[in-house]
């Protein structure tokens, strides 16, 4: 991936200096080998600090949201996954097309830091991605650790090399596929649970939160301008945290609210401080989605309308649903 | 000084357990934060900074303060205060326990209006730290003055090999150990000095070490406050709460009523700047902007708070929200950003 | 002061409602078995709240001089100001304080030709220092009272203006509304106008409180006639939860409204961020 930040870097000079954008969104080096944050970058001399590698996590769609009110263009570079939520932006008008240039980038997979310090990986000061294992430097010595291995939950469900949408493509041909297997199996077993054992487990996960809102403020699908939580007067501003329960709603009712949009791009899981794994509860609405209406991907292109949006007469009704497809 | 063996640990934590409620640093569903210890819990001193800071067992996230219920235009007030039981936390860090400090100046210095329930916590919470065997690379205490070999609180221990040195440093630490010394043999200081001077030795090798805060004074408040480089730091910020809830010193809160159906309970609870209705009024708000909120955070650390508190940051350098932000800023990148501002 | 459990109220009870303006009323507030229900000092402030409506910081407009009760106007402007306004007389209220510094009348002030400048509801945090002068009328020197609202129909404590201050030991009150209006004969114009037309002398001390925009218009007029900015005062009013500047959310800069104000010497507050 070394050579695709050489040039998206030369990318990024060319249409800054020609004006062709007024500003580039990729992501900036900090200080520790591992800091890849997303940033703007305004003028060819900042490009210095733009960095592409195993750390570039973040989606940067939702800063295109922000651009709809100003007057100028934005280059914006996507992995294949990110481009999903962009196209999901676009259909649901939150972002328009012609004030972004979209470049489409190769991925082969982002490392999870949080995964590499859970093997006891402690005092990192250098990682050398060399092919499929990674070189360690720490204050405490040497490290060899398998790529694969510590790779972003969001990876292990790679939803493949294509762009789904793009001005044009740097570096696609490198990308790789990291998917692991049938991204509903987590889901399954939650469903092979009693509703007892179920509950337990996400009243276990939902009480680690501590109503920080980064999953929420991360998601490209949580676009409201005001958000109900943040409503003091709708009853369900739970910056209380009372009981359990309303640590639990809040959760749920974002899950509710957006399903048929998220296009399962585990924003909310990276980010997540406590560890909760939140794209848990929107891949069952994904995967009921998919038994109710046939299958369906948020963002696999702009016109297609989220079942849950549309109506059709083969629609399962709801009364039904408990007896018919799907849920046991 | 005293110390035990390691494999002692178990009993010595069962009898201070016995005196009064005992936290450490626990596993539990896949989290590592201080709760309950018991026989059989997955204890993880390995573990170097918990996502949650322990200042929620002196500042809880959320605490019912006052109950009311109506009746007409009646209103009854009930007394809800109940006595905090004698705990103690095993395994505070250096950086943790000194921000307990710099709560204290906030909740019990101003004499005219002590927090009375931080207070009655802090007067029955005994601190027992442990040194740092391992620092992390986003540690940066020491730019504090704080000592991850020689960490604070009320005991200090550390954990080498097969020992734990105890070390009690005030009369409440003294009291504690008073009870249980019989488990202890004594010690000499200089038992632990070359573990010490290990752990000095990593903490000289940190990226952070050398961050330098000079000018960040009342002083220079205006020129930092009105710095060029605020709107570049916070461009992606998200305008989340993690910095805020997991970081040991934040420590603003709201109150707010909560009905429970049966009464209402007046809840103080934990609040973030970062928020857009932390100032939101009737009629306005003064910090509409992400800008004007990310400064604010950043400000008070760094500038409001020492001119307040006799030039004490609000920070202890524990690298929670080094870790922990999910677009990776964090104030060592601002105190850096912010840097020349003001020393012109 | 001692006040350990700052956050724990008292109870009052509402024994009197006023209507000032369309949206101004009075209440009178005393403890449940009569009295204030705690002393203060002109400019201080006090936590209402209606138990699961809500809680906010009112400034208590009466003098502390009267001993009997104590009254704060209050303008509909949210949740629980829409509550207290439909309240009855006898509606129980929880009340903490008092919270923040107060008008120097006790040092600064004393012996000083005073100059009161007010806008729409902020005469309420004056009207306790002008009874409280008015009650001291020996200690201070001369005294006028500018004061000015939209119509005539906002002008908070009409009768007390005419009846009680206007002319009587040597007070003198000018009004100003800001547009014509029938059976109005008084001045028409904004208030920072109105003072610049009444060309009061430099050397008075002067108490400024108002919408933040005619305070900030008003502090620019004052500097042109000469006015010395450690001789003028204004309130400032932010959000705020606790009132003894902990919850960290009413700060200008280091300074918190409701500890280190709500009272500021304008000088100070020149040395502030511009964030209020």
């Amino acid at each position: 991936m070394q050579r695709v930040e050489g040039e998206i870097k030369q990318k990024a000079h060319e249409l800054l200096k020609s004006g062709v954008v007024s500003s580039v969104l990729a992501w900036k080096k900090g200080d520790l080998v591992y800091d890849a944050a997303p940033a703007f970058f305004k003028s060819p001399n900042a490009l210095e600090d733009m960095v592409y590698n195993g750390f570039c996590c973040s989606n940067l769609s939702k800063y295109l949201i922000e651009k709809d009110s100003e007057n100028e263009k934005v280059l914006v570079f996507l992995k294949p996954c990110d481009t999903y939520s962009l196209n999901q932006l676009l259909s649901n008008h939150r972002v328009i097309k012609d004030k972004i240039y979209a470049v489409g980038i190769g991925c082969d997979g982002k490392i999870d830091i949080e995964k590499l310090r859970a093997k006891g990986v402690k005092g990192i000061l250098e990682i050398e991605e060399d092919g499929e294992s990674l070189k360690i430097q720490t204050l405490y010595g040497d490290e060899t650790c398998v790529r694969r291995d510590i790779l972003l939950e969001k990876c292990l469900n790679c939803k493949g090399k294509d762009h789904m949408v793009y001005d044009e493509l740097i570096g696609s041909e490198l990308s790789e596929e990291t998917a692991l297997g049938d991204k509903f199996s987590q889901v399954d077993e939650l469903e092979k649970m009693s509703s007892d054992d179920r509950f337990e487990f996400w009243r276990c996960e939902l009480s680690k939160c501590i109503r920080c809102n980064a999953c929420r403020n991360v998601c490209p699908s949580c676009t409201c301008r005001k958000c109900v939580f943040d409503n003091p007067h709708s009853g369900v501003n739970a910056k209380v945290n009372v009981t359990d329960f309303e640590e639990n709603m809040f959760h749920i009712i974002r899950a509710f609210h957006v399903a048929g949009r998220c296009s399962d791009c585990g924003e909310c899981t990276r980010v997540c401080p406590q560890g909760i794994p939140l794209q848990l509860l929107n891949r069952k609405f994904i995967k009921d989605i998919n038994n109710f209406y046939g299958d369906f991907q948020a963002g696999e292109t702009v016109e297609s309308r989220s079942p849950l949006f549309d109506y059709n007469f083969e629609d399962i009704e709801p009364n039904v649903i408990s007896k018919g497809r799907g849920i046991n | 000084m005293l110390k035990l063996p390691v494999s002692k640990m178990d009993e010595l934590f069962s009898l201070i357990n016995s005196e009064r409620t005992l936290y450490m640093p626990l596993e539990k569903n896949s989290e590592i934060c201080f709760d309950k210890w018991s026989s059989d819990a997955s204890i993880r001193l390995d573990k170097l900074n918990t996502v949650k800071s322990p200042k929620d067992f002196f500042f809880p996230a959320s605490e019912n303060i006052a109950a009311f219920k109506t009746k007409g235009k009646e209103i009854i007030m009930d007394d809800i205060r109940s006595e905090i039981e004698p705990f103690a936390l095993f395994g505070v860090r250096a950086c943790d326990a000194e921000s307990f400090n710099l709560l204290d100046l906030i909740f019990l210095n101003d004499k005219d209006f002590v927090d009375t329930f931080y207070e009655s916590r802090r007067q029955n919470g005994i601190i027992i730290t442990t040194a740092c065997n391992e620092p992390e690379e986003t540690c940066f205490c020491n730019v504090f003055n704080i000592d991850a070999a020689n960490p604070g609180g009320d005991i200090s221990t550390w954990i080498i090999d097969d020992t734990l040195y105890w070390n009690s440093l005030t009369k409440k630490g003294s009291g504690l150990t008073e009870k249980i010394k019989k488990m202890f043999e004594q010690a000499d200081e200089s038992e632990i000095a070359d573990h010490q001077a290990k752990i000095s030795g990593v903490i000289n090798k940190l990226p952070f070490k050398d961050l330098s805060l000079d000018g960040f004074t009342g002083e220079a408040l205006i020129e930092k406050f009105s710095s060029n480089q605020w709107e570049e730091i916070c461009h992606t910020c998200l305008s989340c709460g993690t910095c805020t809830f997991i970081c040991p010193t934040c420590h603003c809160y709201d109150i707010q009523d909560f009905d429970t159906g049966k009464e209402i309970h007046r809840i103080k609870c934990w609040d973030s700047c970062m928020y857009y209705d932390f100032t939101l009024m009737a009629h306005g708000n003064p910090r509409t902007s992400l800008l004007e909120r990310f400064r604010q955070r950043y400000m008070h650390k760094l500038v409001y708070f020492p001119e307040n508190n006799d030039g004490a940051y609000a920070c202890v350098g524990c690298g929670r929200c080094v870790q922990k932000c999910p677009i990776s800023m964090n104030i060592v990148k601002v105190a850096k950003a912010l840097k020349y501002e003001g020393m012109k | 002061m001692n006040n350990k459990e700052a956050l724990i109220p008292k109870l009052g009870i509402i024994t009197d409602i006023r209507d000032e303006t369309p949206d101004v009323k009075t209440f009178s507030v005393t403890a449940l078995n009569g009295g204030v229900v705690f002393p203060h000092m002109p400019g201080q402030c006090a936590m209402l709240s209606i138990p699961g409506v809500g809680e906010a910081m009112f400034s208590i407009c009466s003098s502390p001089t009267n001993k009997e009760f104590m009254e704060y106007s209050i303008k509909k402007a949210g949740v629980l100001t829409d509550w207290l306004h439909l309240a009855e007389i006898g509606q129980q209220i929880t009340v903490r304080g008092p919270y923040g510094n107060a008008f120097p009348v006790e040092d600064d002030l004393k012996g000083k030709d005073i100059l009161f400048i007010a806008g729409g509801i902020g005469l309420a945090p004056l009207r306790s220092v002008i009874n409280y002068v008015r009650d001291h009328r020996e200690n201070y020197g001369e005294v006028d009272i500018v004061y000015g609202a939209r119509s005539a129909d906002d002008l908070v404590f009409r009768k007390e203006i005419e009846n009680e201050w206007d002319s009587k030991n040597g007070v003198k009150v000018h009004l100003t509304i800001d547009r014509e209006q029938e059976g109005w004969d008084g001045n028409v114009g904004f208030v920072p106008g109105f003072v610049k037309s009444l060309k009061f002398t430099p050397d008075r001390t002067t108490l400024v409180c108002g919408p933040p925009i005619m305070i900030k218009f008003v502090l620019k007029t004052l500097e042109e006639m000469g006015f010395d900015s450690t001789k003028i005062y204004t309130t400032m009013e932010l959000r705020m939860k606790c009132g003894i500047g902990k919850c960290g959310r009413c700060n200008i800069g280091s300074k918190y409204v409701c500890k280190d104000g709500p009272v500021f010497r304008c000088d100070d507050l020149a040395k502030l961020p511009d964030e209020y």
